[in-house]
């Protein structure tokens, strides 16, 4: 199954692989909807992505957070279409022998996807207007 | 030559559009993205810009071929 995926539906509450008797830790992240952005009190929000390139792009991010972090398995998955305020957007699950290993992995995981996977989030405020957010600038890959 | 665009989030809605074929004079990304931005009013700079062609991040010198399929990627906010 691959290790980075985009739902239409709820993310899984558990982590999509076996985690090995080896790992001694498995951090979990969820990045959730917020219900406020740079002043403004967002209503509700919608993604969307250029799946063929998002996919492969979260494929590499994983493959290089194993090797660079001696990680035993991880793991990602983003949520596309409309959600609501509290509502899991991402979530990435890293396992390792660990902790220092696991917490460093997930940090690396979360933070390349939020720079480099082309997924985009376009908010709508309590006033009715809406937004894309610009808040990331490209890694330089 | 031929190649096809896509067009995604705000590039798509400021075109009006999430693809199109297009016959083009150049193989050169930098002048389309300008020749484009120009033509509909793209907002966004080209230093903000990452080009792809047939679904792989490439380098902005990266030269066309027809039938190419190219998407000008805009700054990413997934998370």
């Amino acid at each position: 199954m691959s290790a980075f995926r985009l739902l239409d539906e709820a993310l899984p509450d558990h982590a999509p692989f076996d985690v090995p008797v080896a790992a001694g830790a498995v951090v979990t992240f969820d990045g959730r909807v917020r219900d406020h952005n740079e002043g403004k009190t967002v209503q509700r929000l919608a993604y969307s992505a250029y799946a063929a390139l998002a996919l492969s792009e979260g494929e590499t991010i994983i493959a290089e957070a194993l090797a660079k972090f001696a990680l035993s398995a991880a793991a990602c998955c983003h949520r596309l279409g409309d959600l609501a305020l509290g509502e899991a957007a991402v979530r990435v699950w890293a396992a390792a022998a660990h902790r220092e290993e696991a917490f460093a992995g997930c940090r690396y995981i979360i933070d390349e996807v939020k720079a480099r996977v082309p997924i985009w989030k376009k908010e709508t405020y309590a006033d009715g207007q809406s937004a894309w957010v610009l808040c990331t600038h490209h890694g330089s890959g | 030559m031929k190649i096809h665009i896509q067009y995604f989030a705000m590039l798509a809605e400021q075109r009006g559009l999430d693809d199109e074929w297009l016959t083009v004079e150049t193989a050169n990304l930098v002048t389309l993205y300008e020749m484009l931005a120009a033509r509909h009013g793209f907002p966004l700079s080209r230093a903000t810009i990452r080009p792809a062609v047939n679904d792989a991040f490439c380098a902005w010198a990266h030269p066309l071929q027809c039938g190419d399929r190219v998407v000008f990627v805009p700054p990413v906010s997934g998370g």
